[in-house]
Order: C-alpha cells, then structure tokens, then sequence
C-alpha cells in the first residue's frame, strides 16, 4: 500500500496521534543512546541531507549525530542567508540535491515556509529543522519529551501551567512549543514586554513576570533573538533583565517541583544572570540530551516504518 | 465569424449584433469602422465587404485601460517584454496601458519614456503609455523633469514599486504638478513599517510566522496624500487600495470635494492572505492580500464609486525568482488577461459600472480619455472590445501570452472573457487569440 | 476461513518449560555467569518462567530482555511498535547469554538479537531456547533448546502463551 508522502514540517501538520507516538520512540531512542555501542543499523542504505541555509551548528550535529546512530549516510549542505550562487532558486538546489535520491532532506532555512517549498520540488521526505519565525517542530518534541519525562506525566501534561517568556513574536520555538503544549493539554501563557508578544496567538498573555513565576508547572526562558530583530523592541540598557531575565532574586521564586528550561544557547547577562546548572530545577541539559533521542524517533518514524500489514 | 490574420493595415470592420455598452448605458446596435474610426452605429447596418465581428450574444464596449501595468522593459526582459506585455494587454480586452516607471533605467527621463512609447508603438499591440517617476532613480529626493516629460506625453507620474516617504518631497512634487496637466499616482506603503514584510500582518501571518505589513503602512500614506492633496489644491491617484480603512479614507476625502481618485486589482477584490498557508510566493504581492473584510471593503469602494477604476498592477517574475524562499522571493503577479473575468466573478454590479472601471473611468485618470474609453459614437477613435459576458473559464499558465506564469488565479472559476479587441481600428485579438501581423 | 489447531495444551507447555530449564543446567555447569535473556516481546514470558524453574531447581539466575526492532532486515518493510526496550541486567562481556524466544522460524529475529547483543558487549558464549520450533530457516541458525518441533506450512501461523500452542491457517493475520 502507498501511503502518501509524510513530512514533519510542523506541530500541527504532525497532529495529536503522530505526535504521542513520536515521544514513545523517543524513549525507545532515549535507550539505544545509553547502550555502549549507541548505533544500530536500522535506516542501513538510507540517506539524510541536511540542508541547512542558516548558520546552525548545533542543530545540524543533532540531526546528523541522530542519522548516523541509526546507521542512515548522511551529506550536509551549508550556506547562509540568501547566499545561494547568484541566479540559482532555491528549487534549482534542491533538484540538484534530489539527483543524489535522497531519502530525507533535513531542512532550516532563514525564510519561513521553505520546508513546503522544498517538498514541492523532490521527492524525499522533509524535516523541518527550523523556518524563519515559523516552527521547530523536533525542538518542540524534545521540550514535549522533558517535561512528560521530568514529570512522570508522559504525553499527558494537561493542567501543567508552562509560561514561555521573552522574545516570542521572533521565535519559531514559541510557537512550536507552544502548539505541542497546547496539544497535550498545558495552558501556555506568553510573557514579554508587549512588543514582543503577538495579540493574534491563541494563548494568554502576561507582562509582568513576577506575577506568576511562582505558580507555574514549567519557566521556559527563549533567548533574546537579537539577530532577528528590526527595529528595537526594549530599550537599551539592560531594562528588560531587570523586567523579563531570571535573576537570582526570581530564581528564588520559582517553585521547587517546577521546571526550568531553555532552547539554547543561552544569551547569559541577558534573559539569565543566574547560573541555571546551580539549580536543581533546570531541565536545561535533559533538552540537550534528549535532542539526538527526539530526531532519530522522527527519522526512524519517517524512513523506518513500514506501511505493510504485520507478518507472523 | 472575424477572418483571423487580418490585422496588417487598419481594417474595414463590422461589428454586429452585439448589445453596445457606454456612459450612455446599453442598447443593442452595429459598428461599422473604418481608417481607426466608428463611422457609424445604428441599431441595424448593412453589411459590404467589410470584415464582420459576429458579436451576437457578445458585449461591445470601449477597450479597457489599465492604469497599471508593469512591461518590465528595460531591464528585465526575462520577465516580460513590451511585445509580450501589450500582447497579453490586448488579450485581455485592453488597448491602451500605463506602463509603471520602475524599469532599469528607471523612466525617469525623456529618453526612456520616448523608448518606452516606442517600442510599445512598434509592437503594435494596445497603446502603450510610459508613466514617469516622480523622483529621479524613483530615490524620493529629486523631482524628475516633469514639465519636460510632460511635454513629451507622459500624463501620469509615480515612483510605484515604493511610495514617497518623505513628507516634504511629496509636498513639492504635489504643487510642482499643480501648476502642469499632469497627476501623481501614489504607491501608498510606509516602508518603515513594512521592512522585510511578506503578508498582511493578521492571524494568519502570525501562525506562519511571516513579517508582517500591517494595514497601517497604506492608510497613513493614504491619509498623508489626502491632507497634502486638501493643503497644496494639487490632485493625487491612490495606486492599488487594498484595506477597508483606506477606502474609508478616500471615501472621507471625496465628500470633502478633494481631487482625489483610487484604483483596486482584480486580486486584492479577490484573494485573501488564507492563501499564503501553502508558502507558494505567487500569493505575494505588494500591498499585500488581505482579510475578508477588506475585500468586501474594496468591493464596495469599487461599487459605489469610491475607488474608480480597476487596475491590474501586472507585475511578470520569472519562475526562478518566485521559487525563492518567500522572505526573498519577489512581490506581484500578473492580472492583464485574467482581469475582466476576476473582476465580473467578484463584483455584483451592472455591466455599465463594471466596463467604467475598466475603461473611461481610468482614461480619465491616465489623461488619455481623448483616445480611450470613448462612447459609440460617429468620429470616435475605434478602441473597442468585444466581451463574451458569460463563459466560465480557468486560467492555464502556460497558455498565457506574457513571458512569466506567476497567476494566483489558477484554480478560481473566471466568468467573462474577451473575444475581440481592436484597437486603432485593427482587430488584434479575433476568438481569443492574439492576430500576428 | 481461519482454522485454528491446538497442538499443545498448558501442562505441555509446563512440562516443556521444566525440561529445557534442565537441559539448560545441565550444559552450564555451575549456571556461573549465565544470563537468560528474553527476545521483545514473545520471549519475555518464557525467559521468566525458564529462570524461575531455574531457581527452584537449582539457584537463581539474572533474566533481562532485547528488544530488536532497529537491528532487524526487514525495517521498513513492516510496522514497529515504538516503546519496546532493552534492559540487560549484568555486562554480558564474558557470560553466557541464553537468547529465549517463543517461536523460531526463519531465523532472522535470532540473526538481529545476535547484532544487539554484540552491541553491549563479547559474550563468551550465546545459546538460543525456543520453546517451538517450526522450521523453514533462512539462516544458519540452529536452537540449543527446543521445546517441542513443529512441522508448519509457511502460510501458517504459531501463537505461542503459558496457556498452549495454536496453529491458525489461512495466512496469518
């Protein structure tokens, strides 16, 4: 049976069901990686690309470390911004890689949306590795995956108050994390100064931190993405530490049960100036390590799963 | 039935059975043309050897003018030619167009307006009127030679592809013009507000995460013009309106007696920024598709006389440039060929309305309404249209006589096409299609 | 039609299980270094029930599982049932590890614990008990431990629990 090209592209195209299956691989993942030899052969023969058109280091050693586990070859393709050779579409690149019969294209692209351009114009199955200020979808599984693993509640995190602050109108990980939240049942609530909320995402909205730090389940502190910011949201200076970052003062507000968490890397001075590895509320490095687990479940659940009925 | 292939000299030409449409409103009546003129209309003629437009069933009315048109020539001849542009112009029911000044050179100087008028005489097509920038190198710092565009033949001047930011230039540009018989056009967009901007700034673009261009960019500078337009007694022409509150401005401005006229797309009466969701750059255009809520707005702007004229802001790209990721990706799409059957699918309006904002309404504005947009009458120049007003029709791409593809209205039901135009009195368009000399 | 044929009932299974549990004594003098571990998911329960009579014969012996889905050849070809884990309870460089499986067919999900186990370690000797064993190899596998032999069609299926074996023809579902 041909089942129609699949795609992780974003929270919501993945839905509820992919998405609770995705974090019971990921444990299953989660253990392969505490093997001694962390690699098996099950994506044997296929090829990964990772095309990633925006300076990423850490994400793409992610993908790759996560291909390469599951014995998949992978080929990486670099470039940043718009720095593809004068002339050449971004489909004419992708066509020249789709010649190589690529089995998965990883993408991140400074431009939201390039993930459905992409899949327009090959064949292969494409995962989205962040586009522009749009979605992060395996960003957002790893966060998923920490919290049910930090809390026991597995995919389960209704009534779980998780507060994401800072830079959310920027941030393609806000808005990730907050449809996969939303999905498994956590009131989300936005936090930043009003320019840089958006009035026009479906979730609560607060500006004033200190009013709720000490009720939620999970404090998610985004980096401050200076780099994509157009015209000054804050004023210079410092004030938005003294309104938004986790000082040592807040820090001490924040209740003992909850959870601390971070995509990384963090801007420290900025939206930190506590030390978070000091606390034992920190899931920060969990959502490092769970990353590998996350991306292999997402590639193995796209190249490794097979359509046909159950043999004996 | 016409004899295709005869548009190499003007043509004796009968047009029958058609219900004429004009200022005058409809009636049924034959046309007879002959050296580039209507040498007489009756109810019924008698038919010689001249060639016969069987327009039984059909509509005839004055060709259409477009007030904007981008012919991409010179300078980005990939995307469209001047030939392939007025070609694409005359299929769609249109013998005269305004060619938009954002060329490379940019027509800011006689020499390349005289080129321009040229080449579109040269092709033969429709006629092709250069617009002129209101700033040199479209830069918003210095005015163009105006006057001595002018005198050349250029009626309607605008740095279209960007608005004039700056407040004082416009100012200047407003009384300078006053004095010649000459209008500026405004692309209305604050760019401070709409850096990077891909789609309207709504619920859409923030689940996409798009940057967005907020309604605000158009309406201050439309308001800007207005109260520049009320302080200097000069006239403005609001290019490509696009949000409710913008019509409601104009519609505020032409109570107060100011001189000041407005233009939609097909598109933005159309299309809404929900079409953005599958990232396909061709839904990116500048201003940007809107809310519902707009389109009814300029629907009922375009109705009620508030926004006179329809306009296509033709805008060719060539493929590679519209298969950039969408943040690089280039604005616009093309409207020559589509406009009549978008604009007769989206407007509930008497055939008369809807030809006068396709035809006399924007003569009158591009100046030309000596040669366009005429009523059937002996002695008039015969630029004419013939109009199937029924048929349901849907777009192919690669049918289309312009050099790109980038039609955002591949799967939307059209109703209305153009069978014939002549212009000049040639037939250049018999059956749909395009006469080779 | 399905039909399905009973061919051994509970207490053959119990008998079964007492016997390998003995043959399995018997070839490891001593049970020293022995580690009996259960193939996902069929495997599990028997490898239980083999180390608890083991136990009451002789002296306990430590029981973990394999789970082999991302070692097997035919990924891709077949659904995977996320969540299944591996979990060895001692180094298995240097023991005796006792592969247990409830069916032994063509040998290809032997194949593909053999892969996973070698990635924890050097075992220094592995043996395999099936409790059937129903033929149609397609790899040089051969069970040190076997319940009962089981002549089967390649169509048939075996389903295999504590309570008896049941053949269901018809091609397997």
């Amino acid at each position: 049976m041909t089942a129609a090209r699949r795609h992780v592209r974003s929270i919501d195209e993945v839905g509820r069901e992919r998405i609770i299956k995705l974090l019971a691989l990921t444990g299953h993942m989660h253990e392969i990686n505490q093997r001694p030899v962390p690699k098996v052969p099950a994506l044997r023969g296929r090829v990964v690309c990772n095309l990633f058109l925006e300076d990423s280091t850490r994400t793409r050693l992610s993908f790759d470390t996560a291909a390469k586990r599951l014995g998949a070859d992978t080929v990486a393709f670099t470039g940043s911004g718009s720095s593809l050779s004068k002339g050449e579409s971004l489909r004419d690149t992708v066509e020249t890689l789709a010649a190589m019969r690529l089995d998965a294209i990883v993408v991140r692209h400074r431009s939201a949306g390039a993930p459905w351009q992409i899949a327009q114009w090959c064949e292969a199955a494409i995962v989205n590795a962040g586009d522009g200020r749009h979605a992060h979808p395996t960003q957002a599984l790893l966060d998923a995956y920490t919290i049910g693993r930090r809390t026991g509640r597995g995919a389960d995190l209704s009534g779980l108050r998780v507060a994401i602050v800072g830079d959310i109108v920027n941030s393609r990980v806000a808005r990730s994390t907050t449809a996969i939240a939303s999905m498994l049942g956590a009131e989300v609530t936005h936090v930043g100064p009003s320019t840089l909320l958006d009035p026009r995402l479906d979730v609560q909205r607060c500006t004033d931190l200190d009013q709720i730090i000490g009720d939620v389940d999970v404090l998610y502190m985004l980096r401050m993405q200076n780099e994509r910011m157009d015209a000054a949201p804050v004023p210079p200076g410092g004030e938005y530490t003294r309104r938004f970052g986790l000082t040592p003062e807040r820090a001490a507000n924040i209740r003992t049960d909850a959870l601390l968490m971070h995509p990384g890397p963090i801007n420290h001075g900025t939206e930190m100036t506590v030390d978070p590895s000091t606390m034992p509320q920190s899931a920060i490095t969990d959502q490092v390590s769970y990353g590998v687990a996350v991306r292999m479940a997402v590639l193995f659940d796209l190249l490794g799963t097979g359509e046909m009925e159950e043999e004996s | 039935m016409t004899d295709a292939g005869c548009g190499a000299v003007v043509d004796d030409i009968v047009i029958t059975g058609g219900t004429l449409v004009d200022q005058s409103g409809s009636r049924r009546g034959d046309v007879r043309i002959r050296d580039g003129r209507i040498v007489e209309v009756a109810e019924s003629l008698t038919v010689g050897d001249e060639r016969v437009i069987d327009a039984a069933g059909l509509l005839v009315t004055p060709g259409f003018v477009d007030l904007h048109t981008h012919l991409r020539e010179p300078g980005m001849p990939e995307a469209e030619t001047i030939e392939s542009g007025s070609r694409a112009a005359a299929l769609g029911g249109y013998t005269a167009v305004v060619a938009m000044p954002n060329t490379d050179p940019t027509q800011d100087s006689v020499e390349v307006v005289e080129w321009v008028a040229a080449r579109g005489r040269a092709a033969g097509w429709c006629d092709v009127y250069p617009s002129g920038s209101i700033t040199i190198g479209r830069a918003g710092r210095e005015l163009t030679p105006i006057a001595d565009l002018a005198a050349v033949g250029v009626r309607l001047f605008t740095d279209d592809g960007s608005g004039v930011q700056d407040d004082a230039v416009m100012r200047r540009a407003l009384e300078y013009a006053g004095d010649l018989d000459v209008r500026l056009a405004q692309h209305c967009e604050v760019a401070t507000l709409t850096r990077g901007a891909v789609m309207h700034e709504g619920h859409c673009c923030s689940t996409l995460g798009l940057p967005g261009w907020p309604a605000l960019a158009e309406e201050l500078m439309v308001h800007r013009d207005i109260e520049l337009v009320r302080l200097t007694g000069s006239s403005v022409h609001l290019l490509h309106l696009s949000t409710a509150r913008s019509v409601e401005l104009v519609r505020e401005a032409k109570a107060d007696g100011l001189a000041v006229t407005a233009e939609a797309t097909p598109h933005h009466i159309s299309l809404t920024d929900e079409r953005l969701r599958g990232f396909d750059a061709v839904f990116k255009v500048n201003p940007p598709l809107r809310t519902m809520a707009d389109i009814e707005a300029v629907r009922d702007g375009l109705i009620d006389g508030t926004i006179d004229a329809i306009a296509t802001d033709h805008a060719p790209h060539p493929r590679h440039h519209k298969e950039r990721p969408l943040e690089e990706a280039p604005p616009g799409m093309l409207g020559l060929e589509t406009a009549l059957g978008v604009a007769r699918a989206s407007l509930e309006c008497s055939w008369e309305h809807l030809v006068g904002a396709l035809s006399w309404r924007p003569a009158a504005i591009a100046g030309v309404a000596d040669r366009h947009g005429r009523p059937f009458i002996a002695g008039e120049p015969a630029n004419i249209c013939v109009i199937d007003p029924d048929l349901q029709w849907r777009v192919d791409p690669a049918a289309l006589a312009s050099r790109s593809t980038n039609t955002p209205f591949i799967d939307i039901d059209l109703t209305g096409r153009v069978r014939h135009t002549v212009h000049d009195g040639r037939v250049v368009v018999a059956d749909g299609s395009a006469v080779t000399r | 039609m399905t039909r399905h044929k009973q061919v051994l009932g509970p207490d053959d299974v119990r008998r079964a299980v007492t016997r390998m549990a003995h043959e399995i004594i018997e070839r490891n003098r001593g049970l020293v270094d022995v580690v009996l571990v259960g193939l996902q998911s069929g495997g599990v329960w028997l490898a239980e029930q083999l180390a608890s009579e083991i136990a009451r014969i002789e002296r306990p012996v430590p029981v973990g599982v394999v789970d082999v889905s991302m070692h097997r050849d035919d990924i891709g070809l077949r659904p995977v049932t996320p969540g299944a884990i591996t979990d060895l309870p001692v180094d298995v460089t240097g023991a005796c590890v006792v592969l247990v499986d409830d069916v032994l067919f063509t040998g290809r999900t032997v194949k593909a614990a053999l892969d996973t186990i070698t990635d924890y370690g050097r075992p220094r000797s592995v043996q395999l008990a099936v409790l059937v064993d129903r033929g149609h190899r397609e790899l040089p596998i051969r069970p040190d431990f076997i319940g009962k032999n089981l002549p089967t069609s390649a169509d048939e299926t075996v389903e295999v629990s504590a309570d008896g074996v049941v053949i269901a023809e018809g091609g397997g579902e």
